[in-house]
C-alpha cells in the first residue's frame, strides 16, 4: 500500500513537470491555433540560460531564475515575431513544420554553444527531503508540485481578472473580432508566446536537479507533454495539468507494476485510447462546423 | 512558348501533356540506366538511397500532400516493410514473396491506422500518428523473439530467382530504379483516377467533398491504405540496402526527416517528392564537403585577398571547430525547415515551375502570380 501512494506521489510530481509543458502549448494552442512543437526545446533553452546565470556567472539563484524568465520570453517574442507571424494563415501543417524546425534548430544550437554533457547547478531544492509518516518526497519534486500549483493559479487569476487576460481571451475566441474591438491582436500574440516561454523556463529551472541540463531533454519531454495536452483537451489550462498529472501518475505505476518497456508505452497507449474514445479530451468542448 | 489545343475532355488527365514529357523523362531515365556504367560505387549508393527515400516519400505525398492527412509516424510502416522482410528471409521465404507481403503487412497496419485517424483532425492526428511511431518502435524492441530487440536483425542478400542481388550491385540498382518508376506511375494513374481525384477533393475541403458524394472515410482509410503499403516496399528495400536493421534506425526523427523531404521538396506534386528525397540523401556528402574541404578553401581565398598567413590559419581553424561541431546536421535541417516554409512554401518543385515560367513568359514574368494567399478567418478548430 506504502508502495502505491509513494509511486503515485511521485507521478504526481513527475506529472506536474508534463502539466507545466502542456500549459505551454496550450497558451499558445488557444491564443493561436498553433502547436508549438518547441515547446520542450524551449523549456531547455530556459533550462540552459539559468544554468549561464547561476552557475558560470555566479548570480544568486532567484535572480538568475529571474532573468532566464525575462531572457526566454525575449527569444521567444523574438521567434513569434520571425518565424511565426509571416506564416500566420498558412495550413496549419506548414506552421507545426516550422515549429519543429525551430526545435531543432534550438536543440542543435544549444548542443553547439553549452556543449552536449549533463550539466547541473546548485539550487535550494537539491538535497533534503520531506517525510510524512513513512511517505518521502524530495525537496526538488515537492518543488515542481507547489510551482505548478502557484502558476496554476496565478494563470488563472491573470486570465480571469486582468484587462489583458481578457484580451488574451477575446483574441483566441475570434482573432478578427478582437482585432476590430480595438485589441492590438498582434502584440497579444507574442505576449502569449513570452508567457508561455516564461511557463516553459519554470519547468526546465525546476526540472534542473532532476534531470540535469541536457540538449536532449526538451524533446523527451515534449513528446510526453503531447497526452498530457490532448487528455486534457489541447484548450484547455486546467485540463493540462489534469492530464500532465494523469499521465505522469500512469507512467510511474506502469513502470513500477508492469514489465519493462510499459513504462514508455503507456503514456501513448492511454492517447491513442482517448483520441480514439473522446478525440476531444477530458476537458475539451466539441466543436462542430457549421456550414 | 507552347499552347496545347485541348479537343477532348480526357486531355485534362492526360500522363503526358504534350511529346515534349516523352523526350525529357526518357532522357532522364536513360540518363540513370546509364548511370553505374559511368558513375562511381559510391554515387550510385547514393543514387539507391535516393530512391528508397523517392519512393517513401511518394507515398507519403499521397498522404499529406493529396490528401491532407499529415502523418509524422511513417517511419513505423518502414520498419514494418523491413522487418517482415527480415523476418520473413529468416524462414526461407523468397524474395518476390517477402516483397509484397511487406508491403502488404504495411498496408494493413495504415488500415489499421486510418480507421481510428477517421475521427482526428489536423494537430490530433498528427499527435496520434507520432504515438503510433513511438508504439511501434517500442514494440520492436521488446518482442525479442521475433525481432531480436534492440540486438536488431542482419538481412542476407535477395535471391531473386537464383540469381544474387548484392546490396551495392547494379542489378539491385536497376531492381531500385524499376520500383521507382513501377510506384511513380501507379501513384500518378492513381491520382487522375476518380480515387485521387476524391483525395484532392477532400484535401481542399472536407464538406465540400462530402456533399459532392465523395465517401470519406474510406478514402481516407484508402489513402492510409496505400501510403503505408508503398512506404513498406521501401522498407523492404531499405532493409536489404541497409544490410542490419534495428529499432533504433526508425525513430521519430525519420519520421520528421521524411516529411520535411514533403515539404522541401514540395507538398502536392510527385516531382516534390523526389527534390525532396535528392536534398534529404545530400545534405550528409554535402557535410563532409563542408567539414572536409570548405575551412581549407575559405583560408586559402582569405590569403589570396590579402589576409595574414597567421590570421588565415586561425580562420581556417576556427571554421574547422564549427564545420565540425556535432548538432550541425540538425543546425541545418532546423534552419532549412524554417527558411522553406518561411520563403518557399511549395518547395524546390515550387521554385522549379517558377523558373520555368519566367523563361515561358520572358519578359512577361511578374511575381504576383504567385503571391500566398492568406486565409485568416478559417479556423481549423472547429471542423
Amino acid at each position: 500500500m506504502l508502495d502505491l501512494i509513494q509511486q503515485i506521489v511521485s507521478g504526481v510530481a513527475l506529472g506536474c513537470v508534463y502539466g507545466l509543458i502542456a500549459l505551454g502549448f496550450v497558451l499558445i494552442y488557444k491564443a493561436t491555433e498553433i502547436v508549438n512543437f518547441a515547446q520542450g526545446d524551449l523549456m531547455m533553452l530556459g533550462g540552459f540560460f539559468a544554468f549561464t546565470f547561476i552557475a558560470i556567472v555566479g548570480l544568486n539563484y532567484w535572480i538568475g531564475f529571474g532573468m532566464a524568465i525575462i531572457a526566454m520570453a525575449a527569444v521567444a517574442m523574438l521567434a513569434e515575431r520571425v518565424l511565426i507571424r509571416p506564416i500566420l494563415g498558412n495550413p496549419q501543417f506548414s506552421i507545426v513544420m516550422a515549429t519543429i524546425g525551430l526545435g531543432y534548430f534550438t536543440r542543435s544550437i544549444a548542443g553547439m554553444v553549452w556543449g552536449t554533457d549533463d550539466l547541473k547547478f546548485q539550487t535550494p531544492f537539491s538535497s533534503g527531503v520531506l517525510r510524512i509518516g513513512d511517505l518521502v518526497l524530495a525537496h526538488d519534486k515537492l518543488s515542481v508540485i507547489v510551482a505548478t500549483i502557484i502558476l496554476c493559479i496565478a494563470l488563472y487569476l491573470f486570465f480571469n481578472r486582468t484587462k489583458l487576460g481578457t484580451a488574451m481571451r477575446a483574441t483566441s475566441e475570434n482573432m478578427l473580432a478582437a482585432y476590430y474591438m480595438g485589441i492590438p491582436v498582434k502584440r497579444v500574440v507574442a505576449m502569449v508566446w513570452a508567457i508561455s516561454a516564461a511557463v516553459a523556463t519554470c519547468a526546465g529551472v525546476l526540472l534542473a536537479p532532476i534531470t540535469f541540463v541536457h540538449s536532449n531533454v526538451g524533446l523527451a519531454l515534449g513528446l510526453k507533454a503531447f497526452p498530457a495536452a490532448v487528455l486534457g483537451g489541447f484548450g484547455s489550462i486546467p485540463g493540462a495539468v489534469v492530464g500532465g498529472i494523469v499521465i505522469g501518475v500512469i507512467e510511474s505505476l506502469a513502470g513500477f507494476y508492469l514489465p519493462e518497456g510499459w513504462k514508455d508505452a503507456a503514456p501513448h497507449i492511454v492517447l491513442l485510447t482517448v483520441l480514439m474514445v473522446r478525440p476531444e479530451g477530458l476537458f475539451g468542448v466539441y466543436l462542430a462546423k457549421k456550414v | 512558348m507552347r499552347f496545347i489545343f485541348k479537343t477532348d475532355y480526357d486531355q485534362d488527365i492526360d500522363l503526358a501533356p504534350h511529346t515534349g514529357y516523352f523526350w525529357s523523362y526518357g532522357l532522364l531515365t536513360a540518363a540513370l540506366v546509364a548511370a553505374p556504367f559511368v558513375f562511381g560505387n559510391y554515387f550510385i549508393s547514393q543514387l539507391v538511397f535516393v530512391f528508397i527515400y523517392a519512393i517513401v516519400g511518394v507515398g507519403l505525398m499521397i498522404l499529406a500532400g493529396y490528401t491532407g492527412l499529415a502523418s509524422l509516424g511513417h517511419a513505423a510502416f518502414l520498419a514494418i516493410g523491413a522487418y517482415t522482410a527480415a523476418v520473413a528471409q529468416k524462414y526461407g521465404v523468397p524474395f518476390p514473396v517477402y516483397f509484397l507481403l511487406a508491403g502488404l503487412l504495411a498496408g494493413l497496419l495504415g488500415v489499421l491506422v486510418g480507421f481510428p485517424a477517421l475521427r482526428l483532425q489536423g494537430i490530433y492526428l498528427v499527435i496520434a500518428t507520432i504515438s503510433m511511431g513511438l508504439l511501434v518502435e517500442e514494440i520492436l524492441a521488446r518482442w525479442e523473439s521475433v525481432t531480436n530487440g534492440n540486438e536488431g536483425l542482419r538481412v542476407k542478400t535477395a535471391q531473386v530467382f537464383g540469381l544474387e542481388m548484392t546490396r551495392d550491385g547494379v542489378g539491385f540498382y536497376f531492381f531500385c530504379l524499376a520500383v521507382l518508376i513501377a510506384v511513380l506511375l501507379m501513384a500518378m494513374n492513381l491520382l487522375r483516377s476518380a480515387t485521387g481525384r476524391a483525395f484532392v477533393a477532400i484535401r481542399d475541403s472536407e464538406t465540400a467533398a462530402r456533399s459532392l458524394g465523395v465517401d470519406v472515410a474510406s478514402h481516407k482509410v484508402k489513402a492510409f491504405a496505400i501510403s503505408a503499403a508503398i512506404t513498406g516496399l521501401a522498407g523492404c528495400i531499405f532493409a536489404h540496402k541497409m544490410s542490419f536493421i534495428s529499432p533504433e534506425m526508425f525513430t521519430l526523427t525519420l519520421s520528421i526527416e521524411f516529411i520535411m523531404m514533403i515539404l522541401i521538396g514540395g507538398a502536392g506534386s510527385l516531382h516534390g517528392a523526389i527534390f525532396g528525397a535528392i536534398f534529404v540523401v545530400m545534405v550528409d556528402p554535402f557535410l563532409t564537403l563542408l567539414k572536409d574541404d570548405m575551412p581549407g578553401l575559405l583560408a586559402s581565398a582569405a590569403r589570396l585577398v590579402g589576409v595574414g598567413a597567421d590570421n588565415a590559419a586561425l580562420l581556417q581553424e576556427t571554421l574547422a571547430r564549427w564545420a565540425s561541431a556535432a548538432g550541425l546536421k540538425g543546425a541545418i535541417y532546423g534552419a532549412v525547415i524554417m527558411l522553406f516554409i518561411l520563403f518557399e512554401p511549395h518547395g524546390i518543385y515550387g521554385r522549379w515551375l517558377k523558373v520555368k515560367l519566367f523563361f515561358n513568359l520572358f519578359p512577361l514574368y511578374k511575381q504576383a502570380t504567385f503571391v500566398r494567399q492568406k486565409t485568416y478567418m478559417k479556423s481549423e478548430r472547429g471542423r
